[in-house]
């Protein structure tokens, strides 16, 4: 595949996930607009602690509701963080996730709040795969000497 | 005649409980009659009661005419004659009945008498029985009855002899019993002989018809009377000339001869005589009865309504003879239903209106609800709208050859107006539904003037002067919608720059007395007034002069200020510490202009200006853009605030926009307020402790006394009259410097960090420097001008007054100007200036350390959330900021304690401490001067890791109010409230975009 393609690729995928699967919103692509030559693994830098801190988040809260007597403070605060930076980075499907698990917290639901895990596993799987396949077209363009396409170009 | 009156009461009959008809007063004689009516009940009119002449008056005479002439009389006779006729008929029919009784009778005696003869033949000769018989002739239908009656009664008779046939003896006995027979029917004919004589007897006694007749009319009439008695009618007869001829009235207020023969008109006067007489005839006329209603206002008896019923009385010959009439009072009914009108009238009204009112709710609420849905759309389109516009402007940054610049110039621009129109209709809506919420913070009015006028200043493309004044006597600190009333001088600004092409725009703020209650305090009054004198005429004479050069302009100005006849403004006058305090809130009023010399605007489009949607003319709208809300938008914010806005303009000219608004200025802080001030004070105040208060109200208009104060060296220059402090900005200075720092003059205020800002307000132009300059020179002859090249900069000069605690701040203000302002960019005039303020400062520095070298960081980002700090960073980053990043509250603090910024982004919602509090923590070490709250929520002061000295630690945080913006996951307007609460300056919605990052820096630290 030459370059152009894979960036036409890439270009359309990304438009995909913001405006037909709602995976990401706007943010994601502010994120993108940052990335310069100053700066030139920005995204994927902030994709990785993302990731990082989500995967740590996500078996917080497994341990958290696992125990007999859920802190469901506990419970909010690793969710309201994990809502912060889903939020910074665009993963609306996420962030809405973590908005009705907030909610559960907040009327100390157990079950609600275990389905709500679920999900946020399930989102977060599912663009975190997005995201992946999207960084492997990056390497990819790369790779074939082109430059990622961004709003900047 | 009266006496008889009561006569025709009966006993048991109360008339006492019946209201009379006529007014008590009515006249003597029926007053007599009533006064005679209540005793006499049971007493004297027992006695009297043998007389039975009625009340009625009669014409006798005249009644047997009308009985005989009138048809109606003639048919009631008629009618009693049949009625006789009919009882004689009657009688008639017993007698007879009677009668054929007595001939039955008397017919069976005959039969027995003839059975007698026949026995008497049958023995001897029976032959001629009937020749004896008297009844035959007459009766002969009973022909046939007696023979076969006298068989048997033959028979019987027979029978009865016992005495043998033929003898003596029985004949004897048969004689007798002849006899005897005989002798009954004797008898029995005297008996109905008497009878007979009897009933003749009977018949001879029989009334005469005329007895009866008048006895069935004497019922009658007591029937009537018995009916009529407590009636409140009157019932009369007038002949055809409208005479009364017979008058029935229960409450007669005349006697019979008053009345009888005559006319109403004769009788009466007053309203309603004229109409019911004249009824009277109209029936007559007509031949049909009527009925009307006639309201009578007589002397004789007052106000009062009558039905009438009046019928025409005709001949036997059909013509009418005369009127036969019957009066109801009926005051009460009519008065009744002429309230019972009224009340349906009004309910009528009432209804009437409540559909209106309902009609109007409904259209209201339609409205509503259309503008609602306009308020929601406009919501709608304004976010995405807002994404494409701020991408247009991130792309914008990056590179771009010329064509493809100026198509995102055009997109950024119609974006732009777009999101302008749409903020405009939401705020419209806002306001129009009544859901805008003013908000009651603490502001300076100093500061907004400055702020806006540098808003507008740097987005300026044309050749024109921006100016502020702000008059003593205006509080440093009112409370009020600051975010408003920036809106509202923002958009009366932006307006005069849209429409001025040359010459000057700028804003005069004074105070004025309470328009609603003028006279409040005489000295501010006066004071006030001069003020607004003088501000008018420096506004003619900026006017006049528009073209000549702008030194000559502000020596115009400088003049008019100083100028000796302006009495009231030379002593200077403010409200005094006793005026303040008299109340813990004053409201003071504060009357804003922003004028133009632009074009004006024609009388005809006056009336329009203020509507939306209206621009003067379809030519400007094209010429100049916009939507035509912005004015609307500004008058109903103004009068959203109890103030007014109104606008005075001459074609060709320039126009200046006025509003008046009142604000409440908070007093509790007066007594410590001294350093609390030095963020945006005068330095003066400080200096000059004598007259604490006098400074606050002199701030820009600098007067012999305060000057003497605050330049302690020029004592002598009295008779100088320095200009008012000035906002100006002038394009030149913009075109020239990139980096956008023109300096000001004259300012008193470039101490702090304020001094970048302040910087940005500039003086007229630069022209006229040297003017200004050399009277500065006068002024201070010592320091703070140069001249470099002809240009002159020079930074204030009173920064060796300052008192020692903000010596760091002017460390770093120098070692700013020194990072920031690269030569290239300052360009030659700022070189001096630097030198200059570097070297006042360090003459006033000597005593302290150098200012710490770390204090690069302008931003302090608190958060805790690493992608956000990522993202943050690198969007601040982008926009050309360098920033500190802390991870919650406790390090905010502390590096607000040890560092000073020129704005914070403060997460909300952290671990260990959240953004309030650390913003709680922050603004009462601003306002105190002490970290006592924050030692107390157990943040110890960190030691130093910088050079700097431990005694200098306290002196090395600003005291200035450091701007601390928060960042909240939640926009709603509670959260909102509650970081302004909490001391917060204002809040970006997170997630953080470049584009809120850029707007809000943008309002809080020059770019």
């Amino acid at each position: 595949m030459d370059v152009n393609q894979l960036q036409k690729r890439f270009v359309d995928y990304t438009t995909t996930l913001v405006q037909e699967k709602g995976f990401l919103d706007d943010q994601f692509n502010q994120l993108q607009q940052l990335q310069d030559e100053s700066n030139p693994d920005f995204v994927f830098e902030v994709v990785s602690v993302f990731f990082e801190d989500t995967d740590r988040l996500l078996n917080e809260l497994g341990k958290t509701l696992d125990q007999q007597n859920v802190d469901f403070k506990k419970v909010d605060a690793h969710v309201h963080q994990l809502k912060g930076s889903s939020s910074s980075i665009g993963a609306q499907r996420v962030r809405n996730v973590c908005i009705a698990f907030r909610n559960c917290c907040e009327e100390q639901n157990i079950e609600g709040s275990l389905r709500c895990l679920q999900q946020l596993k399930h989102e977060y799987s599912l663009v975190k795969n997005k995201l992946e396949y999207l960084f492997r077209l990056e390497q990819q363009i790369l790779a074939a000497g082109g430059s990622i396409p961004t709003w900047n170009e | 005649m009266v006496c008889e009156m009561g006569d025709d009461y009966d006993e048991d009959m109360d008339i006492e409980g019946v209201s009379s008809m006529w007014p008590e007063d009515v006249g003597s004689e029926s007053g007599k009659r009533f006064t005679m009516e209540k005793p006499g009940l049971d007493k004297d009119m027992l006695e009297e009661v043998t007389i039975t002449e009625d009340i009625s008056q009669v014409d006798f005479k005249r009644l047997l005419e009308l009985t005989s002439y009138s048809e109606k009389g003639s048919s009631q006779l008629a009618n009693l004659v049949k009625n006789w006729e009919y009882k004689q008929s009657n009688a008639v029919r017993l007698l007879n009945e009677e009668l054929d009784k007595l001939s039955r009778q008397r017919q069976e005696v005959e039969l027995k008498k003839l059975e007698i003869l026949e026995d008497h033949q049958f023995e001897g000769d029976a032959g001629d029985k009937r020749s004896i018989s008297i009844l035959d002739e007459v009766y002969d239908i009973w022909e046939a009855v007696p023979r076969r009656k006298s068989n048997v009664v033959v028979q019987n008779k027979r029978i009865e002899i016992d005495a043998e046939y033929d003898t003596i003896t029985y004949w004897k006995q048969r004689a007798m019993q002849l006899e005897k027979l005989l002798e009954a029917s004797v008898q029995r004919e005297q008996t109905l002989m008497e009878k007979l004589q009897e009933n003749i007897k009977t018949l001879e006694r029989q009334s005469s018809p005329v007895e009866e007749f008048s006895q069935i009319l004497k019922r009658a009439d007591n029937f009537l009377h018995f009916v009529l008695q407590n009636a409140p009618v009157v019932i009369g007869h007038q002949d055809k000339d409208l005479r009364y001829r017979f008058i029935y009235n229960h409450f007669p207020s005349l006697q019979d001869e008053d009345i009888i023969g005559k006319t109403d008109v004769e009788i009466f006067t007053g309203a309603g005589v004229k109409e019911s007489q004249d009824f009277k005839r109209e029936v007559m006329q007509r031949g049909q009865p009527g009925k009307r209603e006639i309201t009578f206002d007589t002397g004789l008896f007052g106000s009062k309504t009558f039905l009438i019923y009046v019928e025409p009385v005709f001949s036997k010959a059909g013509d009418t003879i005369g009127v036969n009439y019957m009066g109801m009072e009926i005051t009460d009914q009519v008065l009744k239903r002429e309230r019972m009108a009224t009340l349906r009238e009004e309910i009528a009204v009432q209804k009437a209106k409540e559909t209106e009112l309902n009609k109007t709710i409904h259209i209201t609420e339609e409205t509503m609800r259309a503008k609602q849905m306009l308020a929601t759309m406009s919501h709608e389109i304004r976010s995405p709208l807002t994404g494409v516009v701020s991408m247009a402007e991130i792309l914008s940054n990056s590179r771009l050859d010329r064509e493809q610049r100026q198509l995102l110039d055009v997109m950024i621009s119609s974006g732009d107006l777009v999101l302008q129109l749409i903020n405009d209709i939401l705020d419209l809506s806002k306001v129009e539904s009544g859901v805008m919420r003013l908000e009651a913070t603490k502001f300076r009015p100093r500061e907004v003037v400055k702020h806006v006028l540098q808003t507008a200043a740097a987005s300026l493309q044309k050749e024109l002067t921006l100016e502020g004044h702000v008059a003593e006597g205006v509080p440093v600190e009112v409370i009020g919608d600051v975010l408003r009333i920036r809106q509202i001088l923002t958009n009366l600004i932006s307006n005069a720059i849209k429409f001025t092409h040359e010459g000057r725009v700028g804003i005069n703020l004074y105070v004025v007395p309470d328009p609603e209650n003028p006279g409040k305090t005489e000295e501010s009054h006066q004071n006030h007034i001069s003020d607004q004198s003088a501000v008018a005429e420096n506004h003619q004479k900026e006017k006049n002069c528009s073209e000549a050069s702008h030194d000559q302009t502000c020596n115009g100005c400088l003049e008019q200020n100083g100028s000796p006849d302006e009495g009231p403004r030379t002593p200077v006058k403010h409200l005094t510490p006793a005026d303040e305090s008299q109340a813990s809130e004053t409201t003071v009023w504060i009357r804003c202009d922003v004028y133009d010399t632009g074009i004006g605007i024609p009388e005809k489009a006056i009336p329009t200006l203020f509507k939306k949607y209206m621009q003067v003319s379809a030519d400007h709208a094209r010429k100049y853009g916009g939507t035509g809300l912005g004015l609307a938008i500004c008058k109903q914010l103004v009068e959203l605030m109890g103030g007014r806005l109104t606008v005075t303009t001459k074609e060709h000219c320039g126009s200046t926009f006025t509003f008046l608004l009142p604000y409440k200025i908070s007093l509790k802080r007066e007594p410590q307020d001294g350093p609390d001030e030095l963020y945006d004070m005068e330095e003066h105040e400080i200096v000059s402790d004598a007259n604490n208060d006098d400074t606050v109200a002199c701030y820009f208009n600098f007067r012999p006394r305060t000057l003497g104060s605050l330049f302690s060296s020029a004592e002598s220059m009295g008779t100088h009259k320095p200009p008012p402090k000035s906002f100006g900005y002038d394009p030149l200075n913009k075109l020239k410097i990139q980096s956008e720092k023109p300096y000001s003059f004259l300012s008193s205020n470039t101490i702090s960090r304020e001094s970048d800002l302040d910087a940005c307000s500039v003086t007229a132009a630069v022209d006229s420097v040297s003017d200004i300059e050399s009277s500065l020179k006068d002024l201070e002859p010592s320091e703070s001008y140069a001249v470099c090249g002809g240009k002159t900069c020079q930074s204030n000069s009173n920064i060796l007054k300052n008192p020692m605690i903000d010596s760091h701040d002017y460390g770093e203000t120098c070692m700013e100007v020194d990072n920031k302002d690269e030569p290239t960019k300052s360009q030659v005039a700022c070189q001096g200036q630097e030198q200059e303020t570097r070297s006042s400062q360090i003459s006033s520095c000597s005593s302290t350390e150098p200012p710490k070298s770390d204090s690069k960081p302008r931003i302090l980002l608190v958060e805790d959330n690493n992608i956000n700090v990522m993202v943050a960073k690198s969007m601040i980053k982008k926009l050309g900021h360098d920033i500190d990043v802390v991870n919650d509250g406790v390090e905010a603090v502390r590096a607000v304690q040890t560092h000073n910024y020129d704005l914070v982004l403060m997460d909300v919602c952290m671990p260990v401490m959240d953004g309030l509090q650390a913003t709680r923590l922050i603004r009462s070490f601003e306002e105190t001067g002490s970290w006592d709250a924050a030692v107390e929520a157990g943040i110890d002061r960190l030691e130093p890791s910088s050079q700097l000295q431990p005694n200098c630690l306290h002196a090395v945080p600003s005291r200035k109010r450091v701007p601390i913006i928060a960042m909240t996951a939640n926009s709603l307007a509670e959260s909102a409230d509650k970081c302004l609460a909490n001391g917060m300056d204002s809040f970006i919605s997170k997630p953080v975009t470049s584009q809120k990052l850029k707007e809000c820096l943008q309002q809080y630290i020059p770019c």
